[in-house]
């Protein structure tokens, strides 16, 4: 009888496209699972579509050049991209940037993770069905892309650095308003927190759901909140200290439950403790040159060069290779994106459908920064 | 059957005296089914503006805020447009049931609304079960948003469709028993007997106090998940499934399957001030000597309604499918047997107010 009611009533797996074109995509990915029921049986990841050869044009590409393109990796840290490119330039031609330049860059830094994290706390609640999120993030997210622009001159792909220092100095407001916005952002922050933190619905989505352990993010090569939330302490700015990170108090933001509410609180607590080192430095920036010059034409000496630096998702490397030459005869980026992706499949099997699209919003996904 | 307000009597008796009973009484239905009609486009568009509006306001937006004033007329420019646009039929979909399934949602819709008492004197249809008739036709509407999902020939739309059969089978059950905690008290059927009982023992809320109170939330979350508005909104999670089991839909056809959903919010709603706020009751009979109030209250009090229910929409975060049936069948289920028995035995020893 059991087996004549299984004959009769047999459940089929079935392929289902996610993206593309999804809502749930964050941009053009595309995901091909295999679903039996409502249950994820396998996730498979198919990238490309927005693949523009960024590493292979950096090669033809001058130094100064370089620097632009990074923009449009991961275009939500995307001062924190430039500031990767300019370290290791600068590291190849043993220039040393004043402290002006430091401190700016490492307050500018924070402000894009702040506003990265906004961005992600605001998409994060719309993934869940809270669309209410969206607004209260992009309101507070707002202010900070007009000091951007104030500063310099564009809101998203900033492209302030170069190397040898800071494309301009900057605007005189700037220290006033980002006061203000901190001091905003103070009040508003706990706001999130009473939206979304503490609602039944939100923590029975988050906890236990999507657990990573410490071994598999360290095997996986994860990296930043994803890694933080497993318990892996591997921020950049505390372990190898990069611009003005060697001078600043702030504690490094670690969970060790590894599962969609550990990243949400981490990130979470990330954004209080970007508050922190601005405030450490927005009071004291050291007088000083904008810029070291350089040469019209740089040439790195012959050799390999790699720096690290953390952007809002993780660690993101540049490894040149130098030939002597104008353009770097090889460029490579370890992007945090790419394998943060790779968690997916790993935390997402045996889940059910909104469970994945909750997974890939705590992971932070940047399309083009998985692509480039 | 259809009690007569004095303008209506007017136009029973002109119609009668014109031509013969069979006419005349055929002329009668068909006024009344384009009032009905008439009804439910305005207050689908109105609802829809409330909608968009109350969602600005609580995002820091302010919403349709161009066309006509203060925005009014945005819906019926959007309805316009949806009337205009091409309806596309999917390659490979079951033409016919395609068809077929937004009429089944929007004449679900419409039927109960023929129940609802709008005040003393206006309500089309008074049957002696209406309950039970509201709940049965409020089934229907899920045939259709099934056969929707199916017959799309689209994995989106079937998983959505599929959705929504177990949610609205599962939360059937809780808005039932809710009302039949309710319906003990009354000891009627009949909707509008359910009301006239309230105008002299006060609202059933009052009247059934505890009891009551836990009917009346087991309903308003059974409901809001009937309609399958957030946080239930899983059959249309759209970032999840993209649109759900519309998700092939466009034009009039879709318009259709989105005005049954505020249509079936306002029916939830007007169901739960009926049974427990009195209907077109006024509060402490204040306006008891003009009953053309009661029209007024009625909408009031339905809109305070829609307003909660839209208050939390805005606010909540979806729920996934298998918590869905677990508040369901763990919670909400087990916890409304025992609030009728507890009723049950509130009636019997006399601790209603």
């Amino acid at each position: 009888m059991e087996q004549l009611t299984k004959d009769r009533f047999k459940t089929e797996e079935y392929f289902i496209n996610m993206g593309p074109q999804h809502p749930a995509a964050h941009g053009v990915l595309r995901l091909i699972l295999t679903i039996d029921g409502e249950i994820i049986k396998d996730v498979d990841t198919d990238l490309g579509y927005i693949h523009r050869s960024i590493e292979k044009m950096c090669e033809r590409d001058s130094y100064q050049q370089i620097v632009h393109l990074t923009d449009r990796m991961d275009y939500l840290s995307s001062h924190i991209n430039n500031e990767a490119v300019c370290l290791v330039v600068e590291n190849g031609l043993q220039i040393e940037v004043t402290d002006r330049v430091k401190v700016i860059r490492t307050i500018i830094s924070e402000l894009t993770r702040l506003a990265s994290h906004q961005l992600w706390w605001g998409v994060n609640g719309m993934d869940l069905g809270a669309l209410t999120t969206y607004f209260y993030a992009f309101r507070d997210r707002e202010k900070i892309n007009d000091i951007f622009e104030e500063t310099c001159g564009a809101r998203l792909t900033m492209n302030y650095n170069i190397p040898g220092g800071l494309m301009f100095d900057i605007h005189p407001n700037f220290v006033n308003r980002t006061k203000e916005f901190i001091t905003h952002f103070k009040t508003k922050l706990p706001e999130y927190d009473r939206l979304l933190t503490g609602n039944v619905i939100f923590e029975k989505r988050t906890m236990g759901i999507g657990v990573l352990s410490r071994e598999a993010a360290i095997s996986y090569g994860a990296s930043g909140p994803v890694a933080r939330a497993s318990g892996f302490a591997s921020d950049v700015r505390k372990r190898h200290p990069y611009s003005a990170y060697d001078r600043v108090n702030f504690e490094e933001a670690i969970r060790t439950e590894g599962d969609n509410y550990a990243r949400y609180k981490v990130r979470i607590q990330e954004m209080w403790e970007s508050m922190k080192i601005i405030e450490q430095l927005i009071d004291n920036i050291p007088e000083g040159e904008h810029q070291t010059k350089t040469n019209a034409v740089i040439k790195l000496p012959k050799g390999e060069f790699y720096q690290r630096v953390e952007t809002a998702r993780g660690e993101l490397g540049v490894y040149i290779n130098s030939t002597g030459t104008k353009n770097p005869y090889r460029l490579k980026f370890r992007s945090p994106g790419l394998s943060n992706l790779s968690l997916l499949k790993h935390i997402s099997v045996g889940a059910k459908i909104g469970d994945l699209v909750a997974n890939m919003a705590s992971i932070d996904l940047v399309i083009p920064d998985i692509d480039r | 059957m259809m009690k007569t307000l004095s303008i209506t009597k007017t136009i029973h008796d002109f119609l009668f005296g014109l031509m013969p009973e069979g006419i005349a009484s055929f002329v009668e239905w068909v006024m009344i089914a384009a009032a009905y009609l008439a009804f439910f486009a305005l207050a689908g568009l109105l609802l829809v503006y409330m909608e968009r509006r109350i969602a600005a306001f609580f995002q820091l937006r302010l919403g349709p805020n161009r066309v006509g004033p203060a925005g009014l007329f945005q819906t019926i420019a959007d309805a316009l447009k949806l009337v205009t646009k091409e309806l596309t039929i999917p390659d490979k979909a079951d033409k016919f049931l395609f068809n077929l399934a937004p009429y089944f949602v929007i004449v679900a819709a419409l039927v109960i609304l023929s129940v609802i008492p709008f005040s003393a004197e206006f309500q089309a249809f008074d049957i002696n079960i209406g309950v039970f008739f509201v709940m049965a036709v409020s089934s229907i509407g899920v045939i259709g948003v099934l056969i929707g999902g199916w017959a799309s020939n689209n994995k989106y739309a079937l998983i959505g469709a599929m959705r929504s059969g177990l949610q609205t089978i599962s939360y059937e059950l809780s808005v039932g028993l809710s009302i039949m905690t309710i319906v003990l008290l009354a000891g009627s059927l009949q909707i509008s007997e359910i009301i006239e009982v309230q105008r002299t023992g006060g609202w059933f809320i009052l009247q059934g106090h505890i009891p009551a109170v836990i009917a009346f939330m087991i309903f308003m979350i059974a409901g809001t998940a009937e309609t399958n508005r957030a946080p239930f909104d899983l059959v249309e999670a759209e970032s999840e499934l993209g649109a759900g089991f519309h998700t092939e839909y466009s034009g009039m056809k879709f318009a259709y399957f989105f005005l049954a959903e505020f249509i079936n919010m306002f029916i939830v709603a007007a169901i739960a001030v009926t049974i427990f706020f009195g209907g077109y009751l006024s509060p402490f009979g204040i306006t008891e000597s003009l009953p053309w109030m009661g029209v007024f209250w009625f909408m009031l009090k339905t809109l305070m309604i829609i307003f909660l229910m839209m208050w939390f929409r805005w606010t909540f975060p979806r729920l996934r499918v298998d918590q869905l049936l677990t508040l369901e069948w763990k919670y909400l289920l087990p916890m409304n047997l025992f609030n009728i028995v507890f009723m049950a035995v509130i009636i019997w020893l006399g601790w209603t107010f």
